[in-house]
Parts: structure tokens; C-alpha cells; sequence
């Protein structure tokens, strides 16, 4: 488990395992707008996006990841990213568009 | 005699050089094994993901959705059978094969048609010399699926499952493949992918217990995105099973086809030396009974 005050993200991509680590914030977009997720948030299970989703993390740069599409879901500070196709650092590009 | 000593040098080459190409299969796949299952393993987080998610949504709220409830009565199946593209992996497509005859034959008994997805260059040919019809296949990359392909299937079985019967949809979706338990044991297996039957598991831990959810936006929306990938995830992670079980029989039946090579190779050589030493003997009694017949005369 994350220490108190502190998000415990997970990132996975349909055929694999794309990034985790503690964060501080996670900004994503779903279909109703952006959100923000901070340490503490109500467990939350929504459909986003596609689009970049940026994480901070405790330690060191902010981290973007691209994604096609997917959801995400919240509870007790831990935070999954489930998106289809997901890379670090860079847009994917949907195929559909 | 020279003939004899002739065909079995000709047999020894042609073994030798068939065993070398049984080596090198059997050196590929066992080298490819090795990134299916860590490819098995790497869809795993994701799949669990969705199922957790799949199973919160649906246990939370009472949701009617179309692809979790049953049909009244189930006049048609799909069944998506899973073979390899390539032979030379022993009895693996025909095992996958003779399990979907089987279903295939327990689904006739209940009185409902059969509608039939294929995956695989071998489940195609089987179909096409028997003059069965299919509803649609695909192939070309059994031994390294993509998750594209996956995509595609889940979307052609979702279109025909919401599909009405009248119109040739389907009531339920099974799927054929084979489960990849070790290296050394593959079981062919059956699978009910539609209608869902999410898996409420037991809850033991206070850890498991899925917490009360907000939804955003609907958890009927919700439930509408997650259950296709569900399925896409579902159908992804038998082919990545298959693909490696489809890999590890071929590593098997090329190691055998090498060690029986090498003991054909033993046998004629074996063979070939025996008859050697029969012309050897057979010339030199020759030329004592030419010499004898000389001296004698």
C-alpha cells in the first residue's frame, strides 16, 4: 500500500504492463470532462478518453501517457488505468480516427 | 551389392538433412516459447483489471444488459475454434478439432444450430475439405496473436450475438482452444464467452471487497464500454494460451521427429556397414575361389 496521502498508480495497456509508481496526482479526461484525482478521492469507476493522462509522481518528473480509450478506476488510493493501447511519454494514435 | 550400400547412403543423407530441419524448428519454437508465456503473462494485469471492474459494475447495480442475460431459448451457437496455422506440432490442431467436434455434437443434441468462427489456417482447411460452412475466419498469426485480431473476432461475435436470430444472429458464443497448463500438458478446453457469466468470487479478504463505486458517467454506460473489451480481453488472452500451447506441441513433435530421425540414422547406418561388410566377404570368397579354381587346374 501507498503511505497515507500518497496515490498508488497503475497503468496497463491490453497486452502489457505499461507503468506504477506513488504519485500525487493523476489528471485524466472521461467522457463527461477532466478530473483530477488526488490522494483520498471516493472510489470512482469511469470511461475515458482518448487522450494524454498525466500523473506527478512523488518523486521526479511528470509522467504522460497517451491513450486510446479505456477506463479508470479509484478506491483507496489506488488508482488503474486500463487502456487498450498506452504509451509513455507520447500520443497514440487512435485507429479508428 | 553396391546398390544395397547405395540406397541406404541415400537414406542416411536424406534423414540427416530432414532431422537438421526438424532441429531448427524445434530450436524456434522453443526459443519462441518462451516470449508467448511471458506474453500470457504480461495480458494478465489487464484482464484482471477489467474483470474486477466487470464484476463491480455488474454486482453493484442491477443492470439488464444484453450481454449478461440469457436468451429464452437458444436456437443457434457460435463456436470459435482455435487451431494453429502450420502443421508440425503434432496432434495440436487435431486435438482443438476433435474438442469442437464434440461440442459440436452436444449442442446438436440440444436441438441448436451451429454457427462456426475459425482461427487458423488448419481449423479452415478442416472445414473446407469436409464442405462445412463457416461464418468467417481468420489467419496468419496463430503463433503470435495480435491484439488487433482479438479485437476484430470479439467485434464480429458481439455483431452476431446482438443480432436477431431471424436475422442468423447467435444465442450463445463458445470458444474452442487450447489451455496451456505446462510445457508438457496442453488441454484442449471449452469456454462460454456469451452470455457472461461474471464470476462472482468470494470474497475472504477485506482487501477483495470491491468498494461501492461512483460511476461516471452511467454504470449502463459503463457497463456498455467495459463489457466488449471484457470480451476482447477474454478472446486475447485464449490466444495468447493457445499460441504458446500451439508452440510447446511443436517443440514436442519436432524433438521426437529428431529423436526418431537420429534412430533411423542409427538403423541404416547400422544397415549400411553390415552390407559393406557382406560385399567385402563376398568378393574376397570370390577371389579365393577364382584362385583355388586356378591352382587347381
Amino acid at each position: 500500500m501507498a503511505a497515507q496521502g500518497e496515490l498508488e498508480v497503475e497503468v496497463v495497456a491490453a497486452d502489457h504492463f505499461v507503468w506504477s509508481g506513488a504519485a500525487r496526482k493523476v489528471n485524466a479526461r472521461t467522457t463527461n470532462g477532466q478530473i483530477g484525482i488526488l490522494p483520498g478521492h471516493s472510489p470512482i469507476l469511469a470511461i475515458l478518453e482518448a487522450g494524454e493522462i498525466s500523473v506527478e509522481p512523488v518523486s521526479g518528473e511528470r509522467v504522460v501517457v497517451g491513450v486510446d480509450g479505456g477506463f479508470f478506476s479509484v478506491d483507496s488510493n489506488r488508482v488503474v488505468i486500463v487502456a487498450d493501447n498506452a504509451r509513455v511519454g507520447g500520443s497514440v494514435t487512435p485507429d479508428s480516427e | 551389392m553396391g546398390a544395397q550400400i547405395r540406397v541406404y547412403r541415400q537414406k542416411i543423407a536424406s534423414t540427416t538433412s530432414t532431422r537438421k530441419i526438424f532441429k531448427a524448428m524445434e530450436l524456434i519454437a522453443t526459443s519462441r516459447i518462451g516470449k508467448a508465456r511471458s506474453r500470457v503473462a504480461s495480458a494478465l494485469p489487464y484482464a484482471n483489471a477489467i474483470t474486477r471492474a466487470v464484476s463491480a459494475v455488474s454486482s453493484q447495480s442491477e443492470i439488464d444488459h444484453p450481454l449478461t442475460t440469457e436468451h429464452g431459448q437458444v436456437r443457434r451457437a457460435a463456436v470459435l475454434v482455435m487451431t494453429s496455422d502450420r502443421g508440425l506440432a503434432g496432434s495440436y490442431s487435431a486435438s482443438a478439432l476433435k474438442q469442437a467436434e464434440g461440442l459440436f455434437e452436444t449442442l446438436r443434441a440440444e436441438g441448436k444450430e451451429i454457427q462456426a468462427f475459425l482461427l487458423g489456417r488448419k481449423a479452415q482447411v478442416y472445414f473446407d475439405f469436409r464442405g462445412r460452412d463457416y461464418e468467417k475466419v481468420w489467419t496468419g498469426s496463430t503463433d503470435a496473436p495480435e491484439f488487433g485480431t482479438a479485437r476484430e473476432v470479439g467485434e464480429a461475435l458481439l455483431a452476431s450475438f446482438l443480432k436477431d436470430y431471424e436475422d442468423g444472429g447467435v444465442d450463445e458464443i463458445h470458444i474452442v482452444y487450447t489451455k496451456f497448463r505446462s510445457m508438457v500438458v496442453q488441454e484442449p478446453s471449452v469456454m462460454r464467452l456469451l452470455p457472461l457469466e461474471v464470476v462472482e468470487e468470494e470474497v475472504t479478504q477485506e482487501g477483495d471487497l470491491l468498494p461501492l463505486y461512483e460511476y461516471e458517467p452511467e454504470p449502463e454506460q459503463v457497463l456498455d464500454a467495459l463489457l466488449p473489451r471484457y470480451i476482447e480481453s477474454r478472446i486475447f488472452a485464449a490466444m495468447l494460451q493457445a499460441a504458446a500451447s500451439e508452440l510447446a506441441a511443436r517443440q514436442r513433435a519436432m524433438k521426437s521427429a529428431g529423436d526418431n530421425a537420429t534412430e533411423l540414422i542409427k538403423k541404416y547406418t547400422r544397415l549400411r556397414n553390415t552390407a559393406r561388410q557382406a560385399e567385402i566377404t563376398q568378393e574376397l570368397s570370390e577371389i579365393v575361389a577364382g584362385a583355388d579354381a586356378l591352382s587347381a587346374s
